[in-house]
């Protein structure tokens, strides 16, 4: 069994003014197996918290660690980060002009395996992923998310997330924008990915639609910068019905 | 960056059908005497980022007989004469812009023509190569391509000379053009010149500039319409690397209405001293009603020391247009594409490799010559080496 722990995460986001503290003290552990949903209103820190973990250099972590079946990743590079296993499902994924998402894909999965796919069965593989996501298999020859509508890059974050395979995926707001069809389709895709039983998801959402198709074992709110309470399904409920008040009354 | 807006004087009803004239540092007065083009300080506006000595000998010297060696395969029906300095005129776009081009022409004493008749289509690649062989050369090409005609034509420098040339491109109404020129000089070579493009009544013309050698390259680019309805597309490419100077001045000038241009320069530059420099200008006259434009130029600097100008124009005299626009981007890497790929396992390297890669195939996929595609995509390997080179985190 592999764990993704996070322990007392402090983490700075680096701005003209100086550093400024976003996350104050972030503790929690996922299983591999189990779904964590983070859920938070806007500002809580939840996509710092994404992006820290996978490293991006506008994040600067003061102190604590994470890590992942027991390697720390605090000081590896981006890179090293993704082929220990972690991958990340962004909110905004970026435009790589002139690379096609075909060459991407490839990369990024001989990076990972330290190997290239077999070419006999690799394009099969990725056109298969492609449909799956209900994507036309031309997807393969565009510039990787350039021109994209913000449901086709959805769908191209989490095809690779089945591509690649990591041991544990973060997915930051993945269901945000999508239209009810396409946030179906994501879903399954989510769903194909930790039916594996033996793959970690921290699924972090603003919103609670995608939990109905998508279903958490553990259910964090997530206000300034910390997790202030942990519970079931019926914690996502609670939210549902009631919002984030009592949580940033309590904060404030 | 700067946008300038003319108002031109108001039309009296006798002066109704004179010509526009238009008063701005950006439009010089054409003028074959080369005394009307003093030879410039570097105070002046259009050489202000121009290493003017390093252009001494093309700014003041007198004809020297010189040539390029001229090599081309001629399909059927391409023809290339001999034309006298009277002809020249009366067939060039314009006259000179500037001194280079003054003494191009005037030191040429007479012009090369190359002709694509009407309603000729090549099936291949029309490539010509001018190969210098040391001294000073002034030349004059022309280039008139038939109505209805379809071609590509290629033109291939290389070698080392001090090379002036003054070329006027005549391009007839509904041809589809593809022009390419290459600057693959040799290091010592210095290159300067004007390149006068006039597209025929819904003509559709894409010119390719790519310059990746020379010690100092310098290319005015000006483009106008013989009627409505004709299509610019202008894309570039240049290397730059320690100590070089490519320099690429873009002028179209919409004088027809409902033309549409689009130009998208990108460059590379590398080692110290490198030095590239781009203005985009774009006139939209009044006339030119229900126009189309975008211009846009980035620039990727991938070691300190090197410098990167940037200018783009825009002058509008009319609002009754489709639209108009530009940009211009300079910088290092993007840590957002960087972080993207690296995310994905992808080495700091290999993520470099492919963004720079992306960035100029975007360009060279269009060039429509495969011999000069893969002599730029080795190129592009050739920077890559100093980009991938130790920079890995």
């Amino acid at each position: 069994m592999a764990t993704l722990a996070i322990s007392g995460l402090h983490v700075d986001v680096l701005t003209e003014n100086g550093p400024i503290e976003i996350l104050k003290g972030v503790d929690l552990t996922v299983d591999s197996g189990q779904v964590h949903a983070i859920m938070g209103p806007n500002g809580s820190g939840k996509s710092t918290l994404a992006y820290s973990i996978a490293g991006h250099p506008k994040y600067r972590i003061t102190s604590g660690s994470v890590t992942l079946d027991g390697v720390e990743l605090t000081g590896l590079t981006v890179d090293e980060r993704a082929r220990a296993g972690l991958f990340l499902a962004m909110q905004y994924p970026v435009e790589v002009p002139g690379v096609s998402v075909a060459n991407f894909l490839r990369s990024a999965k001989t990076a990972i395996d330290g190997q290239a796919p077999k070419v006999r069965t690799w394009v099969k593989d990725v056109n298969a992923a492609l449909e799956k996501l209900e994507l036309d298999s031309s997807f393969s020859g565009r510039s990787v998310n350039e021109g994209f509508s913000g449901g086709e890059k959805k769908r191209h974050e989490i095809a690779q997330l089945e591509l690649l395979d990591p041991k544990f995926a973060i997915l930051d707001e993945t269901d945000s924008g999508l239209d009810i069809d396409a946030l179906k389709i994501v879903s399954e895709g989510i769903n194909r990915y930790i039916a594996q039983k033996d793959r970690g998801l921290l699924l972090i959402t603003h919103y609670t639609r995608i939990l109905r198709y998508v279903h958490p074992d553990v259910v964090h709110v997530f206000v300034d910068g910390k997790v202030a309470e942990t519970g079931g399904k019926e914690l996502a409920e609670e939210l549902e019905a009631n919002g984030y008040e009592r949580f940033t009354r309590r904060a404030a | 960056m700067t946008t300038e807006t003319i108002t031109p004087p108001p039309a009296a009803p006798n002066v109704a059908g004179a010509v526009e004239t238009v008063s701005s540092h950006l439009h010089p007065t054409p003028s074959w005497s080369v005394d009307d083009h003093p030879v410039p300080t570097g105070r002046e506006e259009v050489w202000r980022f121009t290493p003017v000595r390093t252009f001494r000998t093309l700014l003041t010297s007198g004809a020297t007989g010189g040539r390029l060696e001229f090599d081309a395969d001629l399909p059927e029906r391409v023809t290339v004469s001999q034309v006298t300095a009277e002809q020249a005129r009366e067939l060039s776009v314009e006259p000179p812009v500037d001194r280079v081009a003054a003494l191009a022409a005037a030191n040429a004493e007479g012009a090369t023509l190359i002709d694509i008749p009407a309603e000729v289509e090549l099936v291949e690649p029309l490539l010509i190569t001018l190969r210098g062989t040391g001294g000073t050369v002034f030349d004059h090409v022309i280039l008139r391509v038939g109505n209805h005609a379809v071609a590509t034509v290629a033109i291939r420098h290389e070698g080392s000379a001090q090379y002036a040339n003054k070329t006027d491109l005549l391009i007839g109404d509904g041809a589809q053009v593809n022009l390419v020129s290459l600057q693959d000089w040799d290091n010592d070579a210095v290159h300067a010149g004007q390149v006068s493009l006039r597209i025929g009544r819904d003509a559709q013309v894409r010119t390719v500039q790519a310059s990746m050698g020379g010690k100092a390259v310098r290319i005015v680019e000006r483009a106008q319409y013989a009627g409505p309805g004709g299509s610019l597309e202008q894309f570039g490419l240049y290397f730059v690397d320690a100590g070089q100077h490519t320099e690429h001045r873009l002028f179209v000038d919409h004088n027809q209405p409902h033309t549409k241009s689009k130009v998208d320069y990108r460059g590379a530059l590398q080692g110290q001293g490198a030095h590239s420099v781009w203005v985009g200008d774009v006139l939209i006259r009044k006339v030119a009603e229900g126009i189309e434009t975008y211009e846009a130029n980035k620039n990727l600097v991938l070691t300190d020391g090197c410098q990167a100008d940037s200018v783009p124009n825009l002058e509008i005299e009319t609002g009754e247009i489709v639209g108009a626009g530009h940009s211009s981007t300079t910088g290092r890497f993007d840590d957002e594409q960087l972080f993207y790929l690296k995310s994905r396992g992808i080495a700091e390297a290999e993520a470099r490799r492919l963004v720079v890669h992306g960035f100029f195939v975007d360009i060279i996929r269009r060039i429509g010559v495969p011999a000069i595609e893969e002599r730029m995509l080795q190129e592009v390997e050739r920077e890559l080496s100093a980009v991938t080179a130790g920079e890995d985190a």
